[in-house]
């Protein structure tokens, strides 16, 4: 069980309830995946509609940002990332809304904190080192990321590298190329793989959604990621030229709970890149809750790879709070 | 604030209301009660008797209503009467900005139109925020573009007058657009009267109206009940009614305005077939349930309520159903975050719930959404059936609730059989990635609506009405506009001349005259199913020709000719489905084969009408063309692709009507048959003609002319007779998809009435009389609009 239960807010009851046994995943089974119909007309309408069907308002909307917080890695991967920029976005996970804020909407004392901390792999020695002590654990991204070009073997040694720096979950990259030629047992062996590597590390399979074009590939490298092993499938880089969508995590999303009901595992979801609003937040949260419901809903199956968004989630606790428009100056910079 | 720390917990909704301030203090500013909008004016409620509109999702009173009187119809009627010289008068242009004005003021004030219809009807505020209000909005967009091109889009047709327009209140402001937006700009004025459930939106619409200076007396609006529309239907001064409703009351009024010569359009019931093919998207397909029965609380005349599951992947798709069934909530329609919302009233909470008792007696296993309902007001936790054959009361009756039969079927085939074999045939969702079967399936659905991967798509742009005892006519797009348009040669057309009862006479007739001595006798014999046949009666009369003389005798057809006749037809279908250059071809031919048969058909004509050899020249000729022009048709009147969605084609298909009954006049015989019967092969249909009586040899001779053509049998049968003795039989038969009649006012009163059994289709000649030999009047795409009914079929693509 990941260290996060201890410190998520404070439902418990819930979270042991709903408690699950990493995926193991399964032996290549095409026959689940490869005769999928997705319909991307009726993909769309279900996901336009989803989040003008439902809306949370007032203490139930201040509380779902709370959540969403709760589910954040907080990300920073960028070229020109330092230690120093590292140990910053460290400080605002561990104290991601103003004491204050937490004060008035009676939570100070529910130990508030991002999910994760997302960095490259050479940051995770800076980021480990600033996090200690909180719970809070270090995600890296490994495998090339993010094009995922680079030899398996340096790729399996990065994860190696990241696990051995105390990285606590693995955000690894698949090979578009396997999806776009339908080469499954190269995917499933991949991924397979990168999973052994990652050890008790907990691994997400970024699909990178935006360079796989069609619906049905998205479908198809859930599933394979899915019977390799991933306990996370995740949408996207961040660095696609389309990220994180809510047609393409509807996709994603039927997979997971088809692969549930087929091979009797639980796998967790992580939207990533893009979104950027306190309203996106929202919205995924409410695609989690529809679709496959209150577990979902939890940092330990679900999960926002997202940098900015924390700051408008921020904004607008305050403006719950104060009834008055909040200034982003007035919150700690990530 | 402790609360925040339990909501993280239970990760609730709660509640998300709409405020409804602004729509209080409007109805409270009109608490004496609201009247009736005539003439530019409302009319106060004093003297009025009034009744009581309810907010069916808590049972409070939201308002009264002046209940309309004779004399208010009346006061109505006369101010539209009196706006339409002007109104229709103006340049499309003019209209067209009034209509403009109309659309921009709804946009204006779409959250009050919103939450006033949700308080009035019940149903959620997230679909008329969503979908009715934007709907309304875009209808009046785009009727203001066809008001703005019917001067030039719709040449030779000019408005039909003054409309009584009848509207239900399942959606109340929709329903109306979709009757006010056509008729405005078509030039008409209307009278309209809003169902009494629901009354509130169309006088806020009337608000509009005032608010925007549309003349006095174009937009007039009448409250009340059923007895107040059938004051308007009925009323002397109105000449086109146009309602949406149930069947059973479409059928009332076709009966009560039968002979009136008034142009009616009725958008009624359904019981549309759902049909999942097990390729489908099946995750998508359950949304598509959800969007089709569970919306607007199932108060959908073209809800997908009869789910048909190919049999393999059935306890799969229902599984998925319940457990999608667990996420929808049903409350409050105000709250932002409900899918479903109360029914209409507590009346119709009391019709569905005796429908569902019956279903669950019939032996149907109900499934319901494991929901809480509010303890006032007339909610209904939505569901489905299974365990249900097409035996059970609930699979053949419209439940008009959110309850839906589901039931499987084994092959494409089966499916089609199924999906058929109602009365109804509004529209259809066809669940399949093949693109093969799924236009397949569209193309044999009998239904004026298809949607391919998708349900319940409207669009100002496509027409949307159904075939069968879903009613006739469209509404939307450009199909739609004809029920608001005259072509300007039926207009003006005299009476026919008062004739003589003709009534053929069974016995022998010892005085009279013969032509022809000598010659070998001529046995005309009725012409079913691509052979003659002898009358089924066994009695023959005598054909009168020129001078009074005995020219033959033809066959004394009866019921039972008509019934062998409409069998042949509706074995005949494959004719429809021949290519149009096949059925071309064969038309064409026909045309060669007449041709060298001049003489014997001038000489004919001349012998039996009497006519000149010239006049019969004459009648030859244009016959012959008539045959080359629609021979040429065939391949040519073909149907539209509507602007609609993004990435969908919308095509607007015409099809055959089916089996048509055609009744032919005595004047000019050979081009009157000819000018009638061949549009409606030449679309694909089969007909039932009947000839003249008084001269029914040339249709007998022209038989003959079939058989060598290669008509397929059955296409054309011919039964000869006292005409409005067969026309009756034809218009009674339910197998009959439409009826053409060409006769006298009496007869076309009768055919009126005795086609609402099955509600067919029909155009008549109200007993008057047309030039058949002039190509405005006899020939033309009026012809072909008329043999053909439009079935839209959208299909959504990509990848």
């Amino acid at each position: 069980m990941n260290t996060q239960h201890a410190v998520v807010s404070n439902g418990t009851e819930i979270q042991l309830a709903h408690s699950h046994a990493r995926n193991t995943g399964t032996k290549l089974k095409p026959e689940w995946f490869e005769d999928i119909a997705v319909n991307r007309s009726a993909t769309e309408r279900r996901a336009a509609t989803l989040t003008t069907r439902r809306t949370v308002k007032k203490e139930y909307q201040a509380a779902w940002l709370v959540k969403a917080i709760t589910c954040i890695d907080l990300t920073t991967l960028a070229g020109d990332d330092t230690p120093g920029r590292v140990r910053r976005l460290c400080a605002k996970a561990k104290r991601p809304v103003r004491d204050d804020i937490l004060e008035a909407l009676g939570l100070a004392d529910e130990n508030i904190r991002v999910g994760a901390v997302c960095v490259y792999p050479t940051m995770v020695p800076h980021a480990v080192k600033a996090l200690h002590g909180s719970g809070i654990p270090v995600a890296s991204v490994a495998t090339g990321f993010p094009a995922g070009l680079t030899p398996l073997p340096q790729r399996l040694a990065e994860i190696h590298y990241a696990v051995g720096e105390g990285a606590a979950e693995i955000d690894i990259v698949i090979t578009r190329e396997h999806v776009l030629t339908q080469n499954w047992p190269a995917l499933h062996d991949e991924i397979a793989q990168m999973r052994e590597a990652s050890g008790e590390a907990h691994m997400k399979a970024i699909l990178a959604t935006g360079d796989l074009n069609t619906l049905r590939n998205v479908y198809r490298a859930s599933m394979v990621a899915m019977q390799a092993g991933a306990d996370f499938i995740k949408t996207s880089t961040g660095k696609e030229e389309v990220n994180a969508t809510l047609p393409v995590s509807l996709i994603m999303l039927r997979a997971l709970r088809d692969y549930g009901e087929l091979s009797g595992q639980t796998v967790g979801f992580k939207p990533a890149g893009g979104m950027k609003t306190a309203k996106d937040a929202l919205n995924w949260l409410i695609l989690m809750k529809e679709e496959l419901g209150l577990p979902w809903l939890q940092p330990d199956l679900f999960r926002l790879g997202a940098s900015s968004m924390l700051g408008d989630i921020e904004r607008q606790l305050e403006h719950y709070v104060t009834g008055r428009y909040a200034a982003s100056s007035r919150h700690a910079l990530a | 604030m402790g609360q925040i720390k339990d909501i993280l917990r239970t990760m609730d909704y709660g509640p998300a209301p709409e405020s409804d301030t602004d729509v209080r203090n409007w109805l409270e500013t009109h608490a004496t009660g609201f009247g009736h909008f005539i003439n530019g004016k409302f009319t106060g409620v004093g003297g009025h008797k009034t009744f009581a509109v309810i907010n069916p999702a808590n049972d409070a009173v939201l308002a009264k209503v002046a209940h309309g009187a004779a004399e208010d119809v009346d006061a109505a009627v006369k101010a539209a009467r009196n706006a339409f010289a002007k109104w229709s008068k103006l340049p499309g242009h003019e209209r067209a900005k009034y209509l403009y004005a109309i659309a921009r003021h709804i946009q204006k004030r779409e959250r009050f139109f919103a939450v006033l219809e949700t308080m009035d009807n019940g149903k959620p505020i997230r679909e008329t925020r969503d979908i009715d209000i934007p709907l309304v909005a875009r209808h009046f967009y785009h009727h203001a573009g066809w008001a703005e091109m019917i001067e030039t889009e719709f040449e030779g047709f000019s408005p039909v007058g003054v409309c009584g327009q009848v509207i239900p209140w399942n959606f109340p402001l929709l329903m109306l657009a979709w009757k006010i937006a056509p008729a405005l700009a078509a030039g008409n004025t209307v009278v309209l009267k809003p169902a009494e459930l629901t009354p509130l939106t169309a006088i806020a619409f009337a608000e509009v109206c005032h608010e925007i200076g549309l003349p006095a007396g174009v937009v007039n609006i009448v409250h009340g009940d059923g007895a107040t529309g059938a004051l308007i239907c009925g009323h002397d001064d109105i000449d086109k009614v146009a309602f949406t409703g149930s069947t059973e009351v479409g059928r009332i009024i076709r009966e009560q305005i039968a002979g009136s010569e008034k142009k009616l359009s009725l958008e009624l019931g359904g019981k549309s077939p759902f049909i999942v093919f097990e390729d489908a998207d099946m995750d998508g397909a359950v949304e598509g349930v959800v969007d089709a029965i569970w919306f607007n609380q199932g108060e959908v005349c073209c809800a997908g309520s009869r789910i048909l599951v190919q049999e393999g992947i059935a306890p799969r798709f229902y599984n998925k159903l319940r457990k999608r069934m667990e996420t929808l909530r049903v409350g409050d329609p105000l709250d932002k975050a409900m899918d479903i919302g109360a029914l209409v009233s507590a009346g119709q909470l009391k019709r569905v719930t005796a429908l569902v008792e019956q279903g669950k007696i019939d032996g149907g296993k109900l499934w319901q959404a494991p929901v809480r309902l509010p303890a006032k007001g007339s909610y209904f936790a939505p569901g489905f059936f299974t365990d249900v054959e097409p035996t059970s009361t609930v699979c053949e009756v419209e439940i008009f609730g959110p309850v839906a039969t589901a039931s499987t079927f084994r092959t494409p085939d089966e499916a089609i059989a199924l999906a058929n074999n109602t009365k109804y045939g509004l529209a259809a969702s066809i669940w399949s990635e093949n693109i093969n079967l799924a236009l397949d399936m569209a193309a044999r659905v009998k239904a004026g609506v298809i949607w391919i991967n998708s349900t319940n798509l409207l669009d100002a742009g496509a027409g949307f009405g159904g075939y069968r005892e879903s009613g006739f006519g469209r509404e939307g797009g450009r199909e739609g506009l004809y029920e608001y348009l005259t072509a300007d040669w039926e207009k003006r057309l005299p009476l026919v001349k008062a004739e003589t009862a003709f009534k053929p006479a069974a016995a022998p007739d010892g005085d009279a005259k013969i032509a022809a001595a000598g010659t070998i006798d001529r046995t005309a014999k009725n012409y079913i199913g691509g052979k003659q046949s002898r009358p089924d009666s066994g009695y023959s009369y005598s054909v009168i020709g020129k001078g009074g003389q005995v020219i033959g005798q033809a066959g004394l057809g009866n019921r039972k000719d008509i019934r062998n006749a409409v069998e042949a037809a509706a074995k005949a279908g494959s004719w429809g489905g021949a290519t149009a250059h096949n059925r071309a071809q064969v038309l064409y031919y026909l045309g060669e084969n007449l041709s060298t048969r001049q003489a014997e058909f001038e000489a004919l004509l001349a012998t039996s009408t009497g006519v000149s050899a010239r006049a019969a020249s004459e009648e030859f000729a244009v016959s012959l063309r008539r045959i080359f022009y629609y021979a040429a048709q065939a391949d040519k009147y073909d149907g539209a692709v509507h602007s609609t969605k993004s990435r969908h084609v919308t095509l607007a298909m015409n099809e055959p009507w089916g089996v048509m009954g055609i009744v032919c006049p005595d004047e000019l015989p050979l081009l009157s048959f000819v000018s009638l019967v061949l549009p409606a092969i030449a679309m694909g249909n089969r007909v039932i003609a009947v000839p003249s009586a008084r001269h029914p040899l040339l249709a007998t001779n022209f038989y003959q002319v079939l058989d060598t053509s290669d008509v397929l049998g059955g296409v054309v049968n011919i039964v000869t007779g006292e005409r409005d003795v067969l026309a009756k039989t034809l218009a009674e038969h339910d197998e009959v998809d439409a009826i053409w009649y060409a006769g006298s006012k009496e007869g076309s009163t009768m055919v009126e009435i005795a086609s609402c059994g099955n509600l067919k289709a029909t155009w008549i000649n109200n007993g008057r009389q047309r030039d058949w030999l002039s190509n405005s009047q006899g020939l033309g795409k009026d012809f072909l609009r008329r043999a053909v009914q439009v079935k839209n079929i959208w299909v959504p693509y990509g990848e």
